[in-house]
């Protein structure tokens, strides 16, 4: 079998300690708060009109014969529903959101600003071209930004997601195949163990064979395995490669990677989603990647996480970039901004239309505007500020918790379960954590990595936080390395104490279902 | 009646041409609370090294490879309400399916229960 050694206990240790200690249930200011068919009866509403006189029915016979079971709420009610279920969100206006590989920056607020201008806010995608000049003009300039960046000639805009993104880039690749001919003979990608679960995913959704590579011993692409597989290229569709890759390493052998795949007659994906670790130091363009999503919703300041929808550009190269998606924006001579929407003229070898529009207009008002009001130089900073506080947080804690690999990291500070004492895992440290107010780590990923932590603190953080958040952490692992056991009840102070999650995988209940009458009667 | 291993951690015990195939104890251990297994129906053939099951914890869901090539004769259906066996009993009750072999001499790549132990403590 694939042997996945991330497994880790998915029930709570104990049910003793689910007990609650208030009437209410509430935890102090932290209210208890149930479902809204819990709170809500069919006797109540938030709007109290009189019964009609007189009423004659004018649906015929497709009236509602049953009630919709929909709770009625006042509108207080409601209010303090959504207002206690959003207290017990974590968000990045909260606090530090250490999500290895999420990229949880800072949304600057002037991004907000600028996305609520009419202009942009109040326009229909179908509007006539002539009266969103403007609009179409910023999509123009950023893309003009992202081609800079990258050192890359072209780029898809309408990709809404990482994910989309790379779905875009491998439509691409797959198109390229396909005017060569070559479509049904290369189907092999290959794909590094270390990589996001999506890169795989991606790959069989585009029709593609994945082909593993292993990681050596420091965390990067072993050139060894890489070169076995490489033996037979005939039918090598291309490699698809995270740089820095998810254990926040750069893979110093890119260049060559880039050119064995290339003499494979395959092509370069290239992973952008931790692009924020390199931007103004690296251009993908200058390493040999032929396809590259951006994740505006991390390296560029958009909001995600439920925050906001996410945003993945997808930059090509000469050899892709005819294939690329509509619609997309031209300039034309006269000055005008003209959308290109149908698969003839410019855009006649294209793979085709991802999405019903242009991509996603908000994300790109806020990404331009952080662009614009960071300048080249503040990006750059930027991302070294990224490295700079993950490789503060590695130095802090590699005396207490072990650093899964040597040497300095990107962005991001990876750590394995190493130094934790026999019965103490990476899932206690992580609920141990949300006692101490922060969001958990990405734990358990990467894969190559046992017991992974994996710790992205951003740039957005001030030293000052770095060592509050350090200093929690550095005290749970203290403790786990001398086999605390307290560590394994916890979250103690959360609304919800630890899950079980086998349970709810095994036997899941997805829908609401009224209680029996009887037995509330009973009760 | 012999068991074999194979290095992806699954067992073949084989009685007469027909095998029973699963997943080791220290394979069940590795991935955790099994919430969900997929078995092969009766008939289905396979080659040595293929897909032939999937089994899935809450956080993990991996491929289980045909150690021998052959034809199943029987799934273990009882997994399917009640996953958890594979944890409880992975090499007697969580048993995946049985099949009637192709080539018995295929038995020879694969290791037996010390050779597997060994190769346990190695990793």
């Amino acid at each position: 079998m694939t042997m996945n050694t991330q497994g880790r206990p998915t029930s709570p240790v104990s049910a003793a300690n689910q007990s609650v200690d208030t009437v209410s249930g509430s935890k102090g200011l932290l209210q208890a708060e149930g479902l809204i068919f819990e709170i809500g009866t069919q006797d109540t509403t938030g709007v109290d009109l009189p019964t009609p006189k007189n009423r004659t029915g004018r649906l015929g016979g497709v009236a509602r014969k049953q009630p919709t079971g929909l709770p009625g709420l006042s509108e207080p009610q409601t209010v303090r529903h959504y207002m206690r279920l959003s207290q017990k969100n974590y968000a990045i206006d909260l606090g530090l959101f250490p999500l290895g590989s999420c990229t949880m920056k800072h949304n600057p607020r002037l991004n907000e600003k600028l996305a609520r201008l009419p202009g942009f806010a109040d326009i229909h995608p179908l509007q006539p071209q002539a009266t969103v000049q403007g609009a179409l003009e910023l999509i123009d300039e950023l893309a003009t930004w992202l081609k800079t960046l990258t050192g890359m000639p072209a780029v898809a805009m309408s990709p809404k997601a990482g994910a989309h993104g790379e779905f875009c880039g491998m439509m691409a690749i797959r198109q390229a195949l396909v005017a060569r001919g070559e479509a049904e003979a290369r189907k092999r990608v290959l794909v590094p163990a270390s990589a996001h679960g999506t890169n795989p995913a991606t790959a069989v959704q585009c029709g593609f064979i994945v082909d593993e590579i292993k990681a050596n011993a420091r965390g990067r692409v072993d050139m060894e395995s890489l070169k076995a597989k490489l033996e037979k290229t005939d039918d090598i569709a291309g490699i698809m490669l995270t740089n820095p890759n998810t254990c926040g390493l750069f893979e110093t052998d890119i260049k060559e990677i880039a050119d064995l795949i290339h003499a494979a007659g395959g092509y370069f994906y290239c992973d952008g989603a931790n692009f924020n670790a390199i931007v103004g130091r690296v251009r993908p363009g200058d390493l040999g990647v032929d396809a590259m999503h951006i994740n505006l919703h991390k390296t560029f300041s958009t909001p995600h996480g439920g925050g906001g929808p996410g945003s993945g550009p997808t930059v090509l190269s000469d050899a892709l970039a005819p294939y690329a998606p509509v619609p997309f924006v031209v300039k034309d001579e006269d000055g005008v901004f003209r959308l290109v929407e149908d698969m003839e003229g410019d855009a006649k070898e294209s793979f085709g239309r991802m999405v019903a529009f242009h991509g996603q207009m908000g994300m790109f008002v806020r990404a331009l505007t952080y662009m614009l009001s960071h300048g080249a130089d503040g990006l750059k900073q930027a991302s070294e500020d990224a490295v700079l506080n993950a490789n503060y947080i590695q130095a802090r804690l590699k005396s207490v918790m072990t650093p899964a690999f040597e040497g300095y990291c990107m962005h991001e500070a990876l750590f394995s379960d190493a130094f934790t004492a026999d019965g103490i895992e990476t899932i206690d440290i992580a609920k141990s954590l949300i006692d101490e107010g922060y969001h958990p780590m990405t734990m358990y990923f990467p894969l190559v990595v046992h017991g992974a932590m994996l710790i992205e603190p951003t740039e957005s953080e001030s030293k000052a936080e770095l060592d509050r958040f350090c200093d929690s952490l550095e005290s749970i692992a203290r403790r786990a390395a001398q086999g605390d056991e307290t560590l394994k009840g916890a979250p103690y102070l959360a609304p919800m104490r630890r899950l079980d999650e086998t349970q709810a995988a095994r036997k899941p209940v997805l829908k609401w279902t009224q209680p029996d009458a009887n037995s509330v009667a009973a009760e | 009646m012999t068991t074999y291993y194979t290095e992806d951690h699954e067992w073949i015990t084989v009685e007469g041409d027909i095998a029973t195939v699963g997943i080791t104890k220290y394979a069940a251990d590795q991935l955790g609370d099994v919430v969900f297994v997929e078995v092969p129906e009766a008939g289905a053939s396979f080659g040595k090294g293929d897909d032939m099951a999937v089994v899935e914890s809450v956080k993990a869901a991996s491929d289980v490879y045909a150690p021998v090539a052959g034809e199943v004769t029987e799934g273990n259906g009882a997994l399917a309400d009640a996953p958890e066996t594979v944890n409880e009993d992975p090499e007697g009750a969580g048993w995946f399916c049985k099949m009637k072999l192709s080539d018995s001499g295929e038995l020879g790549s694969l290791m037996n229960v010390d050779a597997y132990k060994a190769f346990c403590d190695g990793l």
